[in-house]
């Protein structure tokens, strides 16, 4: 294939990529979307095997051939095996590997580039390099601590070192500094092999001390990384479709993670600086009170009577895996019609997004799935809300000032008659916050495995 | 331990501190119970069917008084039949539960610590959520408001509800209810349904809400003023605000054919608030029920315990028995309140009570223990008034850190120097890629800002596949020989290919779930 062909057809998979992401603005036009994008990625990949350079290879191709079989065969059962639970484990893990190939691709370009530069190109050429494995590098690392954080293989607690911030700083001024040589002395092994074990240990330093509520943050912004490492690659390669689907996947984490920052009110420097979800700090016990108990038949009586019910699903219906017996609740109660609608807070869940997921897996409507902001004006004329798994998204503490949450926008479902509270048991929250919702006068703790309260409720309505 | 029920010796009391009902109740929470014969006689519920709840029935006054436990209803005074103080009968080192309004009865108290006796006023539960299954004053003054009314349409000459009939027709009465607390919204409820023109004055403008949720029309004075508490009850207004409601009742008198008064201020003597100049004003036939009158009236006229017609016509009922004229439910619903105060005491359900201090409803309803006078009890704040909560919320807002001017317009220079930089240093084949690069950001910031907000788990999924296109770099270093390079850039191959398949493959896999 000729060498305009080949840019020609990354063009085409650059402009299939932007519809891709376009495509996903309405549900109906995503599963449209979600081809552009295969199709897109179809015909990079033709015209890059195509292309003179990998044709021109023998032995080479059988192995890429190979290669991306196995790549392929892993990714399918990966991904078919995941249950959507364990979607931000998943994300996680596949960020990693952005990383880690950008890590190679730099080292190997580094390696491996022509020798006819002029001394500027060199220059930039070493700049890249360098930029390109530090990013993938961090990501790598990165994505690797978040992924074992959400597993439950590390402590989702916020790592405390002493002095982190300077040592984040020190990582930095560090790797500036070799940078500085790398470039002057025109590459040096060592100094490369240096800054990319700091950027290893400076990405899993920066992941581990951020907490666990505050993952929707992390997975979005190593999203937004692994289009940066991916970007710097293109620029390394001098290759517009790496640069162009890098800067579509680094712009979108940054967005995502700028709404979920919105979404708890508060900083992007702040969060990813870290040290928020590890102040266990539990608010003076004035708001300490009796929770009052109930059973499932008299919620199930409760809804049955009821006109309108919200339902306000957080990380523990996840947990709990309860989204069936969820959308079951919500067949019958529709079936004597009572309204049933579903109220997301942004941050609910640990990936931007995972409860609409998770509702729809169950295959609950999603035109009856709300935003917070569409639901929260609601709630005073609402019969019952049940809270199932969410703690901190629902805490009225955030309108007041001092509490640890304070000032983040949340789900206002005690303005509703009967809130019935889903809950294991009386812990806080990710914020360890304690939620003065328990104890209000209206509002009933439904104690025990969402799962199995959920069904109790279903088989009594 | 052994409760005793005495017959309520207070002349006109015809309510019982028990009912057949609630000694079942008390009997489940491991107690015995004495009831004094014929004690719940004029309540309507005779000895046999005590007995029948598992009672016994004592005939002698005196044995049912040395009861561990006594419960009353009303705070103890000369016993007529026994010749001595109902103090004198009880037993020392015992309990007492009963209403005892302990701000006007000191001295009791004092008699009572030095008796060793323990006593719990029903007065002195406090105004929280988590009491208001016993708390007395308010089932009594539902009972109250809803007999005020009752009292109200006997002695008014008319229909309260308006009528078109072939004898022509009839105009509703209208009604008017200040004080909007617990027996003021009975009383709005009562008139309401009996078909009145309900009209509502308080002076916390927060129970605007509860009375328009009963169907009257709030009334309101054009002054600002805080009037909450914060226990629970209104407190005494200022003198501008005093003389704008006086104004209005003034007003309202001469339009309403019914008025009802509950405007009380904890341990103050009722305000007054409707003038015998009011009253004059007022046609004759017309109605005004005093409930404030055990604490002296809301009225100049009111003569507490009486019924008078003034020279105008206008009858004032100043009955304070209200409660005691449906005895059996007030003797039911008191009892009830007593059962969960004693379930409250007595958590084990063996029938020893069991006092603990960090309790504030344990602490606020005993007056005496130990020998000690233990009233009043610290107060406990309740009940944050509405405005004051907007108050809170409003500075929360505005929070949001907006970045310093300065501190933006560094930025803006720091980053057009740098764009100059690049621009006066870069060789063009870069400046062609850093422009993709710029375009590229700007694009997927607007079409990622479109993306539904459901749709963000799957727009990870997709952009993580899409992330996988660094295969494309990777593919481009391998080559025949197996060496570093070709080794690296194959791993980095299969684990994007990883990337791609495994990202494509989980997002179709979502979007197939979303379904309408």
């Amino acid at each position: 294939m000729l060498a305009g062909m080949v840019i020609t057809a990354y063009i085409i998979a650059a402009v299939l990529f932007i519809m891709a992401l376009g495509g996903l603005s309405q549900q109906e036009s995503a599963k449209r979307g979600i081809w552009f994008g295969i199709v897109g990625m179809g015909i990079a990949l033709a015209a890059t095997l195509l292309s003179p350079k990998v044709m021109g290879l023998t032995t080479g191709l059988s192995y890429i051939i190979i290669a991306m079989l196995i790549g392929a065969a892993i990714g399918i059962y990966m991904a078919k095996r995941v249950a959507m639970t364990e979607m931000p484990e998943l994300v996680a893990i596949l960020h990693s590997f952005v990383g880690l190939a950008a890590v190679f691709v730099g080292i190997n370009s580094y390696l491996d580039h022509a020798q006819d530069l002029t001394p500027v190109m060199q220059n930039i050429h070493l700049v890249e390099v360098f930029l390109g494995v530090f990013i993938g590098a961090v990501t790598f690392t990165g994505s690797l601590v978040a992924f074992g954080k959400l597993r439950g293989i590390m402590s989702s607690k916020a790592l405390n070192l002493p002095h982190r911030h300077k040592l984040n700083l020190l990582a930095l001024l560090v790797s500036a500094v070799l940078l500085v040589q790398f470039v002057i002395q025109g590459g040096n092994d060592t100094y490369l092999v240096i800054m990319a074990i700091i950027a290893f240990v400076f990405g899993w330093h920066l992941v581990a001390s951020i907490g666990g509520a505050d993952m929707p943050v992390v997975v979005s912004m190593l999203n937004s990384y692994s289009g940066w490492a991916a970007a710097a690659a293109g620029f390394l390669l001098g290759n517009d479709l790496l640069i162009v689907t890098g800067a579509l996947v680094g712009s979108s984490g940054a967005i995502l993670s700028y709404i979920m920052c919105r979404a708890m009110n508060r900083s992007f420097i702040s969060v990813i600086a870290g040290g928020f979800g590890n102040d266990p700090i539990t608010t003076d016990d004035e708001e300490e009170g009796e929770v009052q108990p109930t059973n499932a038949e008299e919620v199930a009586s409760l809804l049955v009577n009821a006109k309108s019910v919200v339902i306000t699903p957080g990380y523990g219906m996840a947990v709990a895996q309860a989204q069936y017996q969820v959308q079951d609740i919500t067949q019958k109660l529709r079936a004597q019609g009572v309204e049933v609608r579903f109220g997301i807070h942004p941050v609910a869940g640990r990936l931007p997004g995972h409860m609409n997921v998770l509702l729809a897996e169950a295959k609950v409507p999603y035109d009856i799935v709300l935003e917070m902001d569409e639901i929260n004006n609601d709630f005073a004329n609402t019969d019952v809300v049940l809270v199932i798994g969410a703690n901190d998204t629902v805490n009225p503490a955030s309108k007041k000032p001092g509490s640890p949450i304070a000032g983040m926008p949340v789900l206002e479902v005690w303005h509703a008659k009967n809130v019935i509270v889903f809950k294991r048991g009386m812990a806080s929250g990710y914020a360890g916050v304690q939620n003065p919702l328990f104890f209000m006068g209206n509002t009933k703790m439904l104690f025990g495995d969402a799962k199995a309260s959920s069904d109790q409720i279903a088989s009594h309505i | 331990m052994l409760i005793g029920i005495p017959k309520e010796p207070m002349v006109g009391e015809t309510r019982v501190a028990a009912t057949p009902k609630t000694v079942a109740q008390l009997i489940q929470l491991g107690f015995d119970v004495c009831i004094e014969s014929c004690a719940g006689l004029a309540a309507n519920f005779d000895d046999a069917s005590y007995q029948a709840a598992g009672a016994s029935i004592n005939t002698n006054t005196k044995a049912v008084y040395q009861s561990d436990l006594v419960l009353k209803v009303n705070p103890l005074l000369e016993h007529p039949s026994q010749q001595c103080h109902e103090l004198d009968l009880l037993k020392q080192g015992g309990h007492l539960i009963s209403f005892m309004a302990p701000a006007q009865n000191e001295d009791q108290l004092k008699q009572l610590a030095e008796r060793n006796i323990t006593a719990m006023s029903m007065e002195s539960v406090p105004r929280i959520s988590r009491s208001q299954s016993m708390d007395a004053l308010s089932s009594m003054a539902n009972i109250g408001g809803y007999r005020a009314v009752i009292e109200a349409a006997h002695h008014f000459g008319r229909f309260f509800t308006g009528q078109i009939t072939a004898a022509g027709k009839v105009p509703p009465a209208k009604v008017l209810i200040i004080g909007a607390g617990v027996a003021g919204l009975a009383a709005l409820g009562a008139a309401g349904s009996l078909g009145a023109i309900v009209r509502a004055f308080d002076t916390r403008p927060e129970v605007k809400e509860q009375i328009n949720s009963m169907g009257a029309e709030f009334l309101e004075v054009e002054i600002e003023e805080e009037s909450g508490s914060g226990d629970g009850y209104a407190k005494v207004m200022s003198k501008a605000f005093i003389e704008a409601e006086m104004a209005l009742f003034a007003e309202q008198a001469k339009d309403v054919d019914v008025i009802i008064t509950t405007a009380m201020i904890p341990g103050k003597p009722a305000p007054k608030l409707i003038t015998a100049d009011m009253v004059a004003s007022m046609t004759a036939g017309s109605v005004i029920v005093d409930l404030a009158a055990g604490g002296g009236g809301n009225c100049d006229l009111t003569q507490p315990g009486e019924v008078i017609t003034t020279d105008n016509g206008v009858t004032v009922i100043g009955y304070t028995d209200m409660p005691a004229r449906l005895p059996s439910q007030a003797s039911q619903l008191y009892g009830t309140n007593l059962v969960n105060l004693l379930k409250l005491l007595c958590p084990e359900k063996d029938g020893k009570l069991a006092i603990d201090f960090e309790d504030p409803i344990m602490r606020g309803v005993t007056i005496t223990k130990d020998g000690a006078v233990t009233w009043p009890a610290p107060p406990i704040q309740v009940a944050a008034a509405p405005t004051k909560q907007a108050e809170d919320s409003a500075p929360i807002e505005p929070a949001k850190q907006e970045m310093p001017a300065p501190v933006k317009y560094g930025l803006g220079a720091a980053g057009l120097a740098l764009v100059a930089w690049i621009a006066l240093n870069a060789p063009a084949a870069f400046l062609g890629h850093f422009t993709v690069f710029v375009l590229a950001c700007i694009i997927g910031y607007y079409v990622v800002w479109n993306v539904s907000h459901a749709l963000h788990t799957p727009l990870m999924a997709i952009t993580n596949a899409v992330s996988g296109i660094i295969i494309v770099g990777a593919l481009l270093q391998v080559g025949d020989e197996l060496n570093l390079v070709s080794i690296l850039a194959l791993i980095s191959v299969l684990i994007a290919s990883i990337n791609i398949a495994g990202g494509f493959y989980v997002t179709k896999r979502m979007l197939k779930m979303f379904q309408k």
